[in-house]
């Protein structure tokens, strides 16, 4: 697909080598090492990984809404649109997030106000977005139709968010992110706290809306399944780096070589199809954030770690789109070693 | 049935149990029956509210039941009290969800698997109690190097192993595992699941597997119930269950599930209108109602009644009318 243009004309989000840190007093948490994806308008990339991987850190750095006197953005570079997120004011900032960029947080029962209604949540992005000059009646009319888009009957707008059940509470969320629509929607695990039911209409609804919009989706989620079901892209991550990248096609076509820890996570999944005897689970744990291991940092867990594993830190090698950053890769017929520049401002 | 309870180790008899909420009533079990065999699992699937951890709590006799009646090995353990209820008690345990809320913060790890034993003098002196403690963290994979530590320094994973060592301590028949693994990351659930089917197998211990987590409860259990509002809609032996679901709710539940597979993003899935109705003074007739695409007026009258349809599978719904789709 990247026909060689160096104009991002096409893209959504670029971003390149990020590397966000939180530091205390004590210590520095290596949240997310130096991580580069992009993702076309109207495209859909899951980020898919582990509690601690470094997803929402992500998340929030795209939308700069890093905890100010600790997370730290110490490199790379967010586009959006081709515009520098970094570089922006904050003025700037406050256009951007809502009318561009939108985020669908985890937890619906702690991201509303409890005291305000949700007919004023929502219409609190449109009133600060009001460059139409809407009137009153126009964002109160605006307010109903959201709702009605997200399956709420716009006669409950002046109640509060306690009178909701977890799945309408996540769709008031929903209906706040979409209430601009924006180009770019960043959703973070919007349906790990609701039932699977309750699941399969929040995702309809997502995919319904980003097919109607036109929205481009970053979709954070732990489950490979949800990936499966709504990505084109898919990226996994570990300890703060993207191990494998690539299509859903190229991640989820298992005759495929993949990084050995992508394979850990699909070995340890229960099938539904299949019975199988004994999962296979990724031994040991994800390493600590504030000390992570020298060379590969999957390779304390990892099956088919060698010696080089241990010393240094692996490239990245791709073919066409499916990019894995494992030492094994470089005997793997098809798989070329990425340009430098990246890998070459990697910390280390 | 009648054959059936010869082997059973935990059987329940038109279990119920209501909560009495602002003078009308909770229906949260409502007339469970099932038989667990020695050495076999049971998997307890359902949405929040179904009453699922209520079936677990009432079966270990945590919460008083309503009515009905529960066996353990044959005898009638309802109206148990006093000794006798504590020496069945543990025989019979629990492992609980939340590996972070359900281990008392104050007390060390060697503390906290020990003081089952020491409260049930299951040793003349402490120091056993501390010595087979160790033994235990030996066997659920615990390095007795973590025996002093207090649970706030481990991670989940380690802590969800507290928990099963904790259970596993007064050589228990019966578990209770309620959601064991579903606040865990799948790398680290998948060494919880092959460490409870390998005790199990060790020690030919039987479980009831509480999950909301379907391809978990296929991977773990030899038969699964399906609740909704308290009553149990299906139930069948689990390959059966998987292969052949003939209750809409049951079918609706698999079709939802999000395969990691993307052959299957096109398949349709049934997305179910609307939301649990409440458990309060629910209507006469199907609970599941109100929700479902077959619904008529059938539904909203009759009793329904679990029918077994051949093969030890039970389903209850008005609309099959007896013949099965293969």
């Amino acid at each position: 697909m990247t026909s060689g243009t160096t104009e991002p004309k096409e893209l959504m989000l670029e971003v390149k080598n990020l590397t966000v840190e939180y530091q205390s007093d004590l210590e520095t948490v290596h949240a997310v090492n130096g991580i580069s994806f992009s993702l076309a308008k109207g495209g859909t990339i899951g980020l898919v990984g582990e509690t601690g991987a470094g997803k929402t850190t992500t998340a929030l750095a795209l939308m700069r809404l890093l905890p100010e006197r600790t997370g730290k953005i110490r490199q790379g570079d967010i586009l959006l649109n081709g515009t520098s997120v970094l570089k922006s004011s904050d003025k700037e900032l406050m256009l951007l997030r809502g009318e561009t960029i939108a985020m669908i947080f985890q937890d619906p029962m702690t991201s509303l106000n409890p005291v305000l209604t949700i007919g004023d949540q929502i219409s609190e992005s449109i009133l600060l977005h009001n460059s139409q000059g809407r009137t009153p009646e126009q964002i109160q009319g605006r307010v109903d139709e959201v709702l009605n888009m997200v399956g709420i009957p716009p006669a409950r707008k002046r109640e509060y968010p306690h009178q909701f059940s977890g799945g309408m509470r996540q769709r008031v969320v929903i209906a706040i992110a979409m209430a601009c629509e924006p180009d770019l929607l960043i959703a973070d695990e919007p349906t790990t706290a609701l039932d699977v039911t309750i699941q399969a209409q929040v995702l309809m609804m997502i995919r319904k809306l980003r097919d109607r919009l036109g929205t481009s989706l970053v979709m954070i989620t732990h489950d490979l399944g949800i990936v499966a079901q709504t990505c084109d892209n898919v990226a996994v991550m570990y300890a703060g780096q993207l191990v494998e990248v690539g299509s859903a096609k190229d991640i989820f076509n298992r005759e495929n070589s993949h990084h050995p820890y992508t394979n850990g996570l699909f070995g340890s999944i229960p099938k539904l199809n299949e019975r199988v005897k004994r999962l296979k689970p990724i031994p040991g744990l994800m390493p600590d954030p504030t000390a992570l291991p020298e060379g590969c940092y999957f390779s304390p867990r990892c099956a088919e770690s060698a010696n080089m594993c241990l010393k240094a830190r692996p490239e990245v090698y791709v073919k066409g789109e499916h990019k894995i950053k494992c030492h094994k890769m470089r005997n793997v017929d098809g798989y070329v070693k990425e340009e430098a520049e990246r890998e070459e401002a990697e910390r280390g | 049935m009648a054959e059936k309870t010869e082997n059973a180790l935990v059987r329940t008899k038109g279990l119920k149990k209501y909560f009495k909420v602002s003078g009308r009533w909770l229906h949260a079990v409502d007339d469970i029956d099932i038989d667990i065999d020695q050495g076999k699992t049971l998997g307890v699937v359902g949405e929040s509210g179904c009453g699922k951890s209520t079936l677990g709590r009432v079966l270990l006799r945590l919460i008083e039941p309503t009515s009905g009646k529960i066996f353990y090995d044959g005898n009638d353990i309802t109206g148990y009290k006093g000794t006798q209820l504590k020496k069945i008690r543990s025989q019979m345990q629990i492992i609980f969800q939340d590996p972070y809320s359900s281990l008392n913060p104050r007390m060390s790890v060697a503390e906290i698997i020990a003081e089952y034993m020491i409260v049930n003098r299951a040793y003349r002196r402490k120091a056993d109690a501390f010595n087979q403690a160790a033994k235990l963290m030996d066997m659920v994979g615990l390095a007795r190097r973590y025996a002093n530590l207090y649970p706030h320094e481990l991670d989940g994973g380690r802590r969800q192993r507290i928990g099963v060592a904790r259970a596993l301590s007064l050589n228990p028949k019966f578990i209770v595992c309620d959601e064991p693994v579903s606040a865990l990351d799948v790398s680290i659930q998948a060494q919880i699941l092959n460490l409870l089917m390998d005790l199990q197998e060790e020690m030919g211990l039987t479980y009831m597997f509480i999950t909301h987590d379907l391809s978990v409860v296929r991977h773990i259990s030899s038969e699964i119930m399906v609740m909704y509002l308290g009553q149990c809609v299906e139930r069948a032996e689990a390959d059966e269950l998987f292969r052949n679901p003939v209750h809409p709710y049951t079918k609706a539940l698999l079709s939802a599930i999000p395969e990691p597979d993307i052959e299957t993003r096109n398949k349709e899935i049934k997305v179910l209108r609307g939301e649990v109705t409440s458990p309060i003074d629910p209507p006469a007739g199907c609970r599941f109602a109100p929700r479902c695409e077959l619904a008529t007026e059938n539904c909203m009258t009759d009793a329904i009644e679990l029918v077994d349809r051949g093969g030890g599978h039970f389903a209850a719904c008005v609309n099959l009318s007896g013949q099965r789709t293969n």
